[in-house]
Parts: C-alpha cells; structure tokens; sequence
C-alpha cells in the first residue's frame, strides 16, 4: 500500500467504517462495499444550488464527506451583510460572485476536491446541464427559483409505455430556512411529492389589507406599505419602479413613511425596518443554517450510497423556543400541474397533411379521450403559443386560422407536446407527437 | 428500495455553455394559468380580452354590471401573472376611473382575495367574481375611497347620484371621471 493511499484510507476512515460494513441502522438491502468511497469520490456529481447562507455550508459539508465532482450556482455577488454567517467569504471578496469565491475557497481548502462555478441564473442553463447529475441539492430562498428546478428535473424523467425509468430520476434535496425555523425535504421527481405538490405549504407573503393601509393604520409597516404601495406609484420621485438595493430609495420612502406614522401617532418607523419590508428580509441565523445544511447533506450522502434509509420525505425544524423537529411524509398530488402530467404518446401518420382541426376531432371523437371543446397550448422555441382555445372569444377569433394548419405549418416537431385541456377532467392532458413516417426533416 | 444509480455509472456529460431559452416545457405558473384561462366561467356580464393570445399572463376583464349602481356601466380591469402563480396572486388594477369606495384613482382595488386572503387553491375566476361583486356590493367598511364611503353610509340617494354623474363623465367633488357608460 502507497504512502498516499495510506493517508487517504485514514483520511475517511470515518466513512469506511459506514460503507464497508453493516451497520444497525443501514438499509436492509444495504451492501457493503469499497467501490462505494470510490463511486462518491470519483463518479457522484452533485449540483448545489445557491451559494448563500445554506450554499456555503452545503458545500462545505459535502466536500468534507468525500463529495469530489461538485458544481455550484448562483446568480448572487457577495454582499457586507453576508459575511457574519457565509463564512467562505472575506471583506474583500465583496462585489464577487458568490458561486466562484466559494468554489475557489474550498478548492484550496478541501485537498482533492473539485468545485466547480457557475455565475449564472439557474434559467441560463438548460437540460444538458442539469442531466450530467446524479443528485441536486437546494439552498434557495426563492419559490419561484424553486419551482424551476423542480420543474426541470420532472421533465429529464423518462417514460416507457406509462412506466418511469428509474434511471432518468435525479433526486432533489430541498432546504429552506426563515429565522429559527427551517424544513428539509427529499424529492424523487416523479414518485414523491415534488415542489408544486405542496405548494400551499409555503407561508404566504406578509401582505396588509389595502383599506387599512390606506385609512386605519395602526403598524409602522402599515406606513412603510402605505408608502411603497400608493405614494410611490403616485409621485414616482425617480420615474422608476422601487430598487430596494438603492439608498436614495429607502431614505425617499424612510422619510415619507416617518411623515405618514407621525400624522396617526405611530411609532417604531426606522430605516432598518424600512429596508426590512421593502426588501421582504427575514434576519438569518446561522445555526438554523448550519442545522438544515447538515440535514441535507447527510441525505445527499444516504442517496448517493444506499447506506441507510433516506428522510420519507420532509423534516420540519424549529428551535424558537427549545427545539422542535419532526418528520412527516407529504404526499403526491394526483392532479399535480408539475408532476401528474405524464406525456401520451399520439402516434401522426402524415403531419404535413393532418391539420390542427383533425387533430381535435381526435380528442372529441375518440373513445379515449372523448373531450368537449379542448384548448391546445404548446411551447415552441422557448416561447407558449396558445394553438386554439374555444372558450375565450378574443383568443378563438386569433386562432381560428390555425384550425386549418397542418402541424408542420404550425411548427410542431416530432416529439412536441402539446397541453390539452377540456372541461370533461380536471387534470391537464399532455401529448407527445411522434409522426411514424419520421423521413420529414425539421 | 429505488436503485437510482449503479456505482460505475457515469451520468451524461453535460455541456456547460449557457444556452437561454432552450426550455423545451411550460414553467409551471403557465401550466397553472393555461388551466385557468380554459376553465374560465364567465357571468354574463363579464368578458376578457387577450391582446395577444399566445400570453395567457396579460389580459384584460371587462365588467359591465347589470343591476346596482354600477349598472349600464363598463369598467377594465388589467390582470397580470406572475411567475409565481399561484402562490402569488396576479396584480390586478382598475384602469376605468370609477367613484366607488373600494377603488382609488390610481386603479388599487381593495378586494381581500387579491392580498391578504389569496390562496393557491384559488382561480382566476374566484377574482372574477369578487370583482363583479364589489360593483353590485360597495363595500363602505373598508374604503379605499374614504369620501365616496361615507356618501354611501350617509346618503344612498346621493351616493346613487354621484355614481351616475361620475360613469357620464364629469366632476364629483374635486375629481372629474371620465365618462364610461356602456
């Protein structure tokens, strides 16, 4: 045995002792095996996503847990007031992306690893990107961000006559924190709950009724709404939306929102509150943090090895007061918008000669589908394109003319999907083409 | 147990370069929307108007009320979606000038279900219908509105006066409306 090797052995031996033998918590169907050290430290590549306040410690985790192949995204630059708890920056790293100080620091911190950066949006990237993974793990503080990803991965799944390929799965770990609450969730895209399954979970925006705003406040944030809501838009100071980032703006709506609270006798109108609400800033605490970003972690390393059986499925923590943790699982949604939507394959034998009218015959006649008046949407290049909807007047008057399109002419590929909808069933039906004579070149 | 992966596997290199607008599925506010927009039952009196029929994200509803004050009236809402439907709700505004107390000038509509009470369960025909209801209930409560609120409460027959001045087209107090009879 080389000296290196011999280092190295030592060097994990904490997971040797995991992965090379059963254990009273491992999975039943667990095998213990050398090739599983090698399989995480040479082949498992993992995605992490925002390098913020859960990011950092993330990345962290996973690289001192033998994580080698790991890539980080983020579309953030470094900020002051993230340095008290995203501890891989600096003072100086200010005004840099987060995505590459992060995998910069941990490359020459954590001997071996490979971190690499990505200063993008997670919408810059498409399906190629997001394939080469085997699993994804989330630190975002954005529903809508969220969404997106879990959105991607249901759509790399892969059906074969209605069954899912297991294959296509790319798990995703979800972790979110608020103050001193925090949650964990595993998702396997297409056989548990995925984001939108759940989607009534999230806790709504703070918002005030806009009467009260308007007449009867009683809360400094009633002013500072008040302000933000119908003082701006009214005499708009800069002739341009609110930029919460912009200290002429906060100080702007800071002293309008002093004037209002004085005129009703409130008190408790400070800067830092106005930033707060303009900004939608929930104070982050670094211990939640550090509990949450451990939680997923260890699930990323459970999914990775088979080592022990992952979370079923979601872990909420709270240590407002003492600690509160349970575990639950959430469950999927059968008319889910996201995940529910298996693709139908419908086999078109000349799509140059089938024209869209034909095709919703189909849906109407058939005895499978039996629809009333379906409405057709597809995406094309990017971009929704509403191919015919009967029930909304101006839209069927604009659409009219594709009736008579062939699905060439429409622009429809062989494997297109098109959403159909009709008031016959509560769930959306999508449709994959596959013209059978495929010699016509798109 | 779900065998995800076998230890050799090697998953499909992927390509790093940024390639934007390469989606090849709806975002799922869209698919939300699309469901919506199909499943949309309109009363009567209502219509919508979509500018441009492949974005189901911005359009327009049109109320023209058949009973109450409001009747022989036409009023525009503006809709807006957002990426975030239905978590969020969509930015609905009043672009007819109307005296009513639940409505400002600047087109803020003061309707629970568009902020503090939307869910996600909730559709675009649930705002339908709360809309053409404040029109045939104004609500003096909660006005946005404050004088046109308290003619209400204090004055019926006035308040019934002012509406009609104001969808004629004219002043009502210091504000002058245009004029938005059907």
């Amino acid at each position: 045995m080389s000296e290196n090797q011999e280092v190295s052995q030592n060097r994990w031996g904490h997971l040797r002792k995991v992965l090379e033998r059963p254990g009273p918590f491992s999975h039943p169907e667990f095998e213990p095996s050398s090739d599983i050290l090698d399989f995480i430290m040479s082949t498992c590549k993992v995605l992490v996503i925002g390098a913020g306040g859960l990011g950092c410690e993330l990345i962290k985790d996973l690289a001192l847990m033998g994580f080698k192949q790991l890539h980080v995204i983020d579309m953030d630059i470094i900020e002051l007031s993230n340095l008290n708890r995203q501890f891989l920056f600096r003072h100086k790293d200010i005004g840099l992306s987060k995505a590459e100080v992060a995998a910069a620091f941990i490359n020459k911190k954590v001997k071996g690893c490979q971190v690499t950066p990505h200063y993008c949006k997670i919408q810059d990237y498409d399906e190629t990107f997001y394939k080469q993974f085997h699993i994804v793990v989330c630190g975002l503080d954005s529903i809508v961000a969220r969404r997106w990803i879990n959105g991607m991965l249901i759509s790399l799944l892969n059906y074969e006559d209605n069954a899912l390929d297991q294959t296509s799965i790319i798990p995703m770990i979800d972790g979110g924190t608020e103050g001193f609450k925090g949650h964990a969730r595993v998702i396997l895209p297409g056989i548990s709950a995925c984001i939108d399954c759940t989607l009534d979970l999230y806790p709504p925006q703070v918002t005030y009724p806009l009467c009260t705003i308007a007449n009867t406040p009683r809360l400094p944030e009633h002013c500072i709404e008040y302000v933000k809501i119908i003082q701006w838009p009214k005499e708009n100071p800069w002739g341009i939306a609110i930029d919460g980032d912009d200290p002429q703006h906060i100080t702007w709506i800071y002293e309008k929102s002093l004037e209002r609270a004085l005129q009703f006798n409130i008190t408790g109108v400070t800067y830092r509150l106005v930033q707060g609400v303009v900004k939608n800033i929930i104070p982050a605490v670094a211990s939640t943090n550090a509990v949450i970003a451990a939680v997923c972690a260890t699930e990323v390393f459970k999914l990775a090895t088979s080592c022990c059986v992952p979370l079923n499925n979601y872990l909420v923590f709270n240590d407002v007061d003492g600690i509160y943790t349970y575990t639950f699982e959430s469950e999927k949604k059968d008319n889910c918008l996201a995940c529910s939507l298996i693709p139908q394959n419908l086999p078109v034998e000349d799509p140059s000669k089938m024209k869209l009218k034909d095709l919703i015959e189909l849906f109407c006649e058939s005895t499978s589908y039996q629809m009333k008046s379906p409405g057709l949407t597809t995406y094309i290049n990017g971009k929704n394109k509403t191919l015919y909807i009967s029930t909304i007047k101006s839209i069927e008057e604009r659409t009219r003319e594709n009736l008579t399109k062939s699905l060439i002419e429409l622009g429809l590929q062989n494997g297109s999907e098109i959403l159909v909808t009709d008031l016959t069933s509560p769930n959306t039906l999508t449709v994959r083409l596959k013209f059978v004579n495929n010699h016509i070149e798109t | 147990m779900i065998k995800l992966f076998s230890l050799k596997q090697q998953k499909k290199d992927g390509e790093s370069s940024p390639k934007a607008n390469n989606q090849k599925k709806a975002s799922a506010a869209q698919l939300r929307i699309t469901k919506d927009i199909n499943e949309l039952n309109l009363p009567k009196t209502c219509n919508t108007e979509f500018p441009d029929p492949d974005d189901l994200l911005t359009f327009k509803l049109i109320i023209c009320p058949d009973e109450g004050f409001y009747r022989t009236g036409r009023f525009v809402f503006s809709f807006k979606v957002g990426p975030n439907y239905p978590h969020e709700p969509p930015k609905v505004k009043c672009e007819t000038q109307v005296y009513h107390p639940n409505i400002d000038q600047q087109g803020n509509v003061c309707l629970n279900i568009l902020r503090e009470d939307w869910k996600p369960v909730l559709t675009i025909n649930s705002i339908v219908y709360g809309l053409q209801y404040l029109f045939l209930e104004p609500n003096p409560e909660d006005p946005l509105n404050k004088e046109a609120a308290e003619v209400l409460t204090t004055n019926r027959r006035l308040f019934e006066q002012n509406v009609q001045k104001a969808m004629r087209g004219g002043y009502v107090g210091g504000t002058y409306f245009d004029r938005c009879l059907k």
